[in-house]
């Protein structure tokens, strides 16, 4: 039984679903930050599986820059969380209510 | 063999990190799975060849994102434990679902045939070293690699204005 790149999408698939129910399920803004990462790294899986099958680079270059924009996207999520919480003392979502209707 | 037996393992490994850092109350429960994931994501590049991702992984999100993620949570806290009590009526149920309704539209989609302009080249790892990816990013894709750096300059400089500019009087 050889492994083929399938097999690495289907595990992907099941890392961005659980992914995606951390980020619904979850209130604490830090986990669902962790979620969106795990989300973003399922994805850069499936490029590399995508390029083996393929036989191209190309989808090892489309994970280097999905790490670059994700890195970004850590720097100013958290920096985002740390302004809330040093205004709100919170993290958690559900009590940042303040533009509710 | 030896990719199916590393698979099997490292499959286990980073469905059980993912399902922790959901599961976990403690977000340091939830950082260290996530850690665990990418670790065994890092292995997966290994075997499909990409080893200079691979390496990228591990010293980029398993190192830096994870200790920006435990610094955030050591300025947070983590002693607030969070309830498990939901206020939104159908957050739950409506979420189970959807994860569900997803889950089966990608199983549908992995089941079709996706015609691609290239024929596959099977089941041969490509050859995922520093030398391969810097000819491709520094040739056909400069540009983009240009941007990503001016992508990082935006960010570096939105982070600091977020730490330093605060609004004194501003409580609410």
């Amino acid at each position: 039984m050889t492994v083929t790149p399938g097999w690495y999408m289907a595990l992907a698939a099941v890392l961005f679903v659980i992914g995606t129910g951390g980020m619904l399920l979850r209130r604490n803004a830090l986990v669902m930050f962790m979620s969106v990462e795990l989300m973003l790294n399922a994805v850069n899986l499936t490029f590399v599986a995508a390029g083996r099958e393929l036989g191209v680079v190309e989808g090892q270059l489309a994970v280097l820059f999905v790490m670059v924009v994700a890195a970004a996207e850590v720097v100013v999520g958290l920096a985002i969380i740390v302004a809330v919480f040093r205004r709100r003392k919170t993290a958690s979502v559900d009590e940042l209510s303040g533009l509710k209707g | 063999m030896v990719e199916l037996v590393l698979f099997i393992i490292f499959a286990v490994a980073a469905v059980f990190g993912a399902v922790t850092m959901i599961w976990a109350r403690n977000p340091v429960y939830s950082a260290m799975g996530l850690m665990l994931t990418m670790f065994s994501i890092a292995v997966f590049y290994v075997s499909n060849g990409a080893h200079f991702i691979a390496a990228v992984q591990v010293i980029i999100y398993a190192g830096a994102v994870m200790t920006l993620f435990l610094f955030v949570i050591m300025l947070i806290g983590v002693d607030k434990a969070e309830s498990r009590t939901e206020n939104l009526p159908l957050q739950r149920p409506v979420a189970l679902a959807l994860m569900i309704l997803f889950g089966a539209g990608v199983v549908i989609a992995g089941r079709s045939a996706w015609v691609t302009g290239i024929t596959p080249a099977g089941t041969v790892p490509v050859n995922g070293s520093i030398e391969q990816i810097g000819d491709k990013l520094f040739n056909e894709w400069l540009l983009p690699f240009e941007v990503t750096a001016l992508l990082l300059i935006i960010a570096a400089a939105g982070a600091i204005a977020l730490a330093f500019f605060r609004d004194e009087e501003g409580q609410g």
